[in-house]
């Protein structure tokens, strides 16, 4: 005899994560759905994954470094710290405002068919990942230009590039799951996208937040992701704060839990709901 | 649970359903009646934000059970026909069975892996070719790549599509598309399969062909669940029905008997006459009344049938059609009196007497559909399933065993001559 399903009204899946890894090809075949689709019927396909950074770079350059004067971190070229700075920005911002709307956009997905539901977000945000992987070969074309090399840290580089990966995967299953009850966060999340890029150290350094607030903003997760980047990738001209990084990893840490947590809660009654 | 593949045990599900309230009948659309009632409903709306309640549109919020304290099992290898009326509880079951969705009481033990097919094609993406469709819709439904690439000639065999199987679906006609998506589907290999209404897709051919490879499936031993308002379907591929009703599940019986059930409960709700019910719309040329009278007896029955029809305007003249289905819903025969002279043209209510002489029927309820237009492709009015009569007499009165509707409702009048032509001693 095989293992028999129980389903019960309330019962916890009790082996949940087992599912979750049975149907890792379903996730897989997501993925590659979504990758495959993205740049179906466009013109210049997979070359949108490197506009827009690099135009976003280049305004910001213009303005914060130019016209606002700005200093850079070290001697670091200002467009160079502005890159290090958007690849993480990118990935969080296309990975939480994509999985938000994930679930509604598989509607009949999720009122047809049984899997983790939790495949279907996750699976969004990998896509956001690679279009990250596309963005950093311009990071490549930078350091030619500059001639700045970067020097042993560049290794720690992945280690923030999951850190970026992860601040997004929190906020955006709490919020996928709501959206499938309440719509209106459909309207809430390019609205917080918008604000997090002003107040996330994108554009500039974060040293030139006051020392006396720096723990305090390290608490907006992706400062700790970014000064990680830009001190993996500038040699260390930037600093690394030990505790506004583990502020930050703790604020991610704490989103993941409080994510999955929530997903997890809500995920039962997705198929009535949505 | 060795023998049982699955055992479900007092499930009930309830929805929450919102409605919009009327005031005298009609909706109020001042501008006034309209910021009222928003932001009532903007009010109950944040309430239930508050209370992490689901959010319901409409003014009132009423409680609609689905499926209520439902108990059946179903042993391995066995072929269970689920039947009932639209809204009877029989996809909340399925997608209950399925895990799509959470029973709000009761459990439910299944032995065995699972695959569902409530819809055909489900994931389907329109940008992908076929060939990438194929793998898609296998992963979502549960199959792994490898099997997917074992099948795949044999998936694109049975969907007739080998030519196109590298353009997107987008550019495939309605009806490759929908084979494409039945291969896939057809080919799963799961302990368990639930199937919700597939049949209904594609052409007499295709769907003949769907039914050959459930059946072929069904013979294999693996235990089938399987929706279907085909009768025909249901008697020749389950072994045992089980009848839904408001929710509420009867018995399970064998496929035949349980039919049976469902179509006296469902005739039990048709009368022998009919008035048009005041929440039906009223076409210009419709029916407002029609009643009906058995007269004789087999081998002569006649049947009178009086209809009354309201004109409202000057239209085209019209006529007259009953169709007779027999329990199974199968439309068996229809009658198209000469109307002399054709009904209307002028606004009025017009009365229409109809004198049909009855074949040799079987013994049985059977149902009649009333059609009114003015030329068989375009109707005026239609009431499909207004009235039913019971015929009681057999039609041949020597026979000793009963008729089954296996070999059709009406018989033939015949007649025999034997002659021994030589006695063998």
């Amino acid at each position: 005899m095989h293992d028999v399903i129980i389903i019960e009204a309330g019962r916890a899946e009790r082996h949940y994560w087992l599912d979750l890894w049975r149907y890792r090809e379903l996730f897989r075949v997501l993925a590659w759905r979504d990758l495959s689709v993205r740049y179906k019927q466009t013109v210049i396909g997979v070359l949108w994954a490197l506009i827009r950074p690099f135009l976003t770079m280049l305004v910001f350059t213009v303005i914060f470094g130019r016209i606002a004067k700005l200093p850079t971190d070290g001697n670091a070229p200002y467009a160079l710290m502005v890159f290090a700075g958007i690849l993480p920005w990118t990935l969080f911002a296309t990975g939480l405002s994509e999985a938000s709307n994930s679930l509604i956009n598989n509607t009949s997905l999720i009122s047809k068919v049984y899997f983790p539901r939790l495949i279907i977000p996750i699976a969004t945000i990998v896509v956001a990942f690679v279009d990250f992987l596309i963005s950093f070969c311009i990071l490549l074309v930078l350091m030619v230009w500059y001639r700045f090399l970067p020097d042993w840290r560049i290794i720690v580089l992945p280690v923030f590039a999951l850190l970026a990966f992860f601040a997004s995967v929190g906020p955006a299953l709490w919020i996928t799951s709501l959206n499938v009850k309440y719509r209106d966060f459909r309207y809430v999340i390019p609205f917080l996208v918008q604000f997090g890029l002003y107040v996330s150290p994108v554009g500039f350094s974060s040293s030139v937040i006051p020392e006396q607030w720096r723990l305090l903003y390290s608490f907006n997760p992706m400062v700790g992701v970014i000064d990680g980047f830009r001190w993996c990738i500038l040699r260390g001209q930037s600093e690394l704060h030990p505790t506004g990084l583990f502020a930050s990893g703790a604020v991610i840490a704490f989103f993941l839990w409080f994510g999955v947590h929530q997903f997890r809660k809500t995920e039962k009654s997705f198929a009535d709901l949505i | 649970m060795s023998e049982n593949a699955i055992v479900v045990e007092h499930l009930s599900k309830r929805y929450l359903i919102g409605h919009r309230v009327s005031q005298g009948g009609k909706y109020s659309y001042t501008l006034r009646d309209v910021i009222g009632r928003e932001i009532n409903n903007f009010v109950r709306k944040a309430a239930d934000l508050a209370r992490g309640r689901q959010v319901v549109q409409g003014d009132e919020v009423e409680e609609f059970w689905a499926l209520r304290d439902v108990s059946f099992e179903v042993k391995q290898g066995e072929v269970l026909g689920i039947i009932g009326r639209n809204g009877a509880g029989k996809s909340t079951l399925l997608k209950i069975l399925s895990r799509i969705t959470e029973p709000t009481a009761g459990r439910v033990l299944l032995g065995g892996r699972v695959s569902s097919l409530l819809e055909v094609g489900t994931g389907f993406h329109s940008e992908l070719t076929g060939r990438e469709n194929i793998f898609l819709n296998g992963a979502i439904l549960g199959m792994t790549q490898r099997e997917i690439r074992k099948k795949f000639d044999e998936i694109v065999a049975f969907a007739e599509v080998e030519k196109f199987i590298d353009t997107p679906v987008k550019r495939y006609s309605s009806g490759m598309y929908v084979r494409l998506a039945f291969a896939v589907a057809a080919h799963l290999e799961p302990e368990i399969l639930i199937i919700d209404e597939v049949l209904a897709v594609g052409d007499v051919e295709f769907q003949k062909k769907c039914l050959g490879k459930i059946t072929e499936v069904a013979r294999g031993g693996r235990t089938i669940l399987f929706v279907s308002h085909n009768h025909l379907a249901i008697r020749s591929l389950c072994t045992h029905a089980l009848v839904l009703h408001n929710g509420i599940a009867m018995p399970k019986y064998d496929a035949i008997t349980a039919l049976e059930h469902y179509a006296l409960q469902r005739q039990g709700s048709i009368g022998s006459s009919w008035t048009r019910p005041p929440d039906l719309a009223k076409p210009e040329v419709h029916f407002v009344s029609i009643e009906i009278g058995l007269e004789g007896g087999q081998p002569k029955h006649i049947l009178d049938c009086r209809a009354i029809i309201k004109s409202e305007r000057k239209t085209r003249p019209a006529c007259i059609t009953v169709d007779f289905a027999d329990r199974n819903s199968t439309v068996i025969m229809q009658a198209e009196p000469k109307c002399e002279p054709f009904i209307g043209g002028l606004p009025g209510m017009y009365r229409v007497d109809l004198r049909i002489e009855l074949p040799l029927l079987i013994p049985g309820l059977y149902t009649l559909g009333f059609w009114i237009g003015p030329h068989n492709l375009e109707t005026f009015d239609w009431i499909p399933e207004a009235i039913t009569f019971e015929i009681v007499e057999s039609p041949t009165p020597a026979r000793s065993f009963p008729y089954t509707l296996n070999h059709g409702s009406i018989v033939v009048p015949s007649t025999a001559d034997v002659t021994m032509l030589e006695e063998l001693t």
